[in-house]
């Protein structure tokens, strides 16, 4: 499906969803170039609507969004996002869906390893690296640092006592 | 008979655990696997990571957009230039500049020159991994002749960093062109004496055939990208699906395989190989005059504010590197998608109820890189 179609489809899930900012699209005929940054279409949600999204979109005979190419988080001044990649490979289209978590002291998100199998590693990384608990998570350890590690390295506010990093 | 005596009389067996690595021959670096075992029977793989993790993701919100394409090679050190592509071409196409078909053209050789030396030192160690010393020394005797090349026109051998954005930091030496076509023409008459060695001998195609089968639904599932996930018929060339440098206007063939064991993503990369030597074949003699470095790109880049994901095709699959910038000269955030990570956690997937030496040549076949899984 087209980006549009995808859109209009998205909108009557729920009337709660926000999607990218005006992505403007390329109309090579009319001289109008794309804006940059926003390759894929990007639908923003709260954490509370996830599960029923990812598993529509996973499911759905329209979407199939099969393959999960990047699961990550951001840290912004008042809010965690994180961000889903998606591919369908059959429908060959991709989308961009992020989950706004508004509480910075406890972000707490629905796990979604069941759906994609890859996100059970891809998840412990960002609890890792970002604190956000998974909730229903297996396995929800620290995978790259050490277990007794204080502290989540890729917020924005961590300090590092040996700042290598600032130097 | 004893065993099956054994549990007749009630005698129980016991699970038990061993750690495989950090230090290990098959693990290819630091990595650990802890082992759930029944006798030799796996039962469980807790692959343990992060032993030679450097937060280079958080080293980058640091780094100016120049600095970050060096290291990235430092992640995948066998697929050093087609990770500096990453980089480079997300920042191009972020600022909108194109690049020189002479650019392009040379990107394209080195990131199948790349590709071809990353699966030589892979069939190298698979066969020593199998208990097969001459194979190592065949496949590094070719790989030698790749880095000489380099060596010629990057100035090194295994960090080049030779892509920035914008173009290639040096034109290429004039002896590149005949020295790419030697190698090419000595190769051809190599990789048949590879399949001679390992791809029909027995006891290889024992130890690899119907071994660890992964269906393609579960390498989607996994995300498990590259030669491993297309050995399972995952058809997920990024250089097919969305091409990029001179890749749309070569013709290859991406190698699909059906039954997704430890033979056929052995095989996979062997056809691979034959791929990669084709492109190069293609392009060599047809590299266009250009600039080899777009004048439009400013010693200080600065992306626009926005989200930037770009994809290359490694010699282990799909790298992604995903750019939040505010406008400034360094990322807000970059994360890369390391094809390496996801292809390592299907091993306990593959590995159960199969025996330790199984899991050493279903680990040679995922080919990783742990510092490309750790960052």
């Amino acid at each position: 499906m087209d980006r549009k179609s995808l859109q209009n489809k998205i909108a009557t899930w729920s009337s709660e969803v926000e999607f990218s900012a005006a992505p403007v699209l390329a109309d090579e005929a009319a001289g109008v170039k794309a804006s940059p940054g926003t390759q894929f279409l990007e639908i923003i949600i709260k954490p509370n609507q996830l599960l029923e999204f990812a598993e529509k979109l996973r499911n759905d005979e329209e979407m199939q969004f099969n393959f999960m190419f990047s699961l990550t988080c951001v840290d912004f001044a008042d809010h965690f996002m994180m961000v889903y990649h998606l591919r369908s490979i059959e429908l060959e289209h991709e989308l961009v869906l992020k989950v706004k978590i508004e509480d910075k002291d406890k972000p707490v998100v629905e796990t979604l390893c069941h759906i994609w199998r890859t996100a059970e590693y891809l998840e412990r990384e960002v609890y890792d690296l970002f604190g956000v608990v998974f909730t229903n998570h297996p396995d929800l350890r620290r995978i790259l640092l050490d277990d007794d590690w204080k502290g989540y390295p890729l917020r924005k506010d961590y300090v590092d006592s040996i700042n290598i990093i600032s130097l | 008979m004893i065993a099956e005596e054994a549990i007749k009389e009630g005698i129980k067996t016991q699970e038990y655990f061993i750690n495989m690595g950090p230090q290990h021959p098959s693990t290819h670096g630091v990595l650990r696997l802890m082992l759930e075992l029944d006798g030799e029977i796996i039962k469980k793989v807790i692959p343990h990571i992060g032993y030679v993790h450097r937060s280079i993701e958080k080293m980058c919100e640091k780094d100016t957009y120049r600095q970050i394409v060096h290291v990235t090679d430092r992640m995948d050190y066998l697929s050093n230039h087609m990770n500096n592509e990453a980089v480079c071409l997300l920042v191009e196409n972020a600022l909108e500049i194109g690049v020189s078909e002479r650019v392009k053209v040379i990107r394209t050789i080195m990131s199948e020159l790349t590709r071809l030396s990353s699966h030589q030192l892979w069939w190298g160690v698979m066969g020593m991994d199998l208990g097969a010393l001459t194979s190592f020394l065949y496949g590094f005797r070719d790989r030698e002749i790749i880095n000489d090349i380099f060596e010629e026109t990057c100035g090194a051998r295994l960090t080049m960093n030779y892509n920035t954005p914008g173009g290639v930091m040096f034109d290429i030496h004039p002896n590149f062109q005949k020295r790419v076509k030697d190698f090419i023409a000595h190769f051809k008459t190599k990789l048949p004496e590879y399949d001679d060695l390992l791809s029909d001998n027995v006891i290889f195609r024992n130890r690899t055939e119907g071994i660890g089968i992964l269906s393609k639904e579960d390498a989607i599932s996994y995300g498990i990208t590259g030669p491993t996930g297309r050995a399972s018929g995952f058809s997920n060339d990024i250089r097919k699906h969305k091409p990029y440098s001179a890749y749309d206007r070569v013709d290859f063939k991406e190698i699909l395989m059906e039954t997704g064991d430890t033979y056929s993503r052995y095989k996979a990369r062997m056809l691979e190989m034959w791929e990669s030597m084709s492109i190069i074949e293609q392009l060599i003699d047809n590299i266009p005059e250009g600039e080899i470095q777009s004048s439009a790109v400013k010693a200080v880049i600065k992306l626009p504010k926005g989200e930037f994901f770009q994809s290359v095709e490694t010699a282990r699959g799909e790298l992604g590197v995903y750019v939040v910038s505010d406008g400034t000269k360094s990322p807000y955030r970059i994360k890369f998608r390391s094809p390496g990570f996801s292809n390592l956690f299907v091993l306990d997937h593959i590995a159960k109820g199969y025996k330790i030496a199984d899991l050493v040549a279903m680990m040679s076949t995922i080919d990783i890189v742990v510092p490309d899984i750790d960052r």
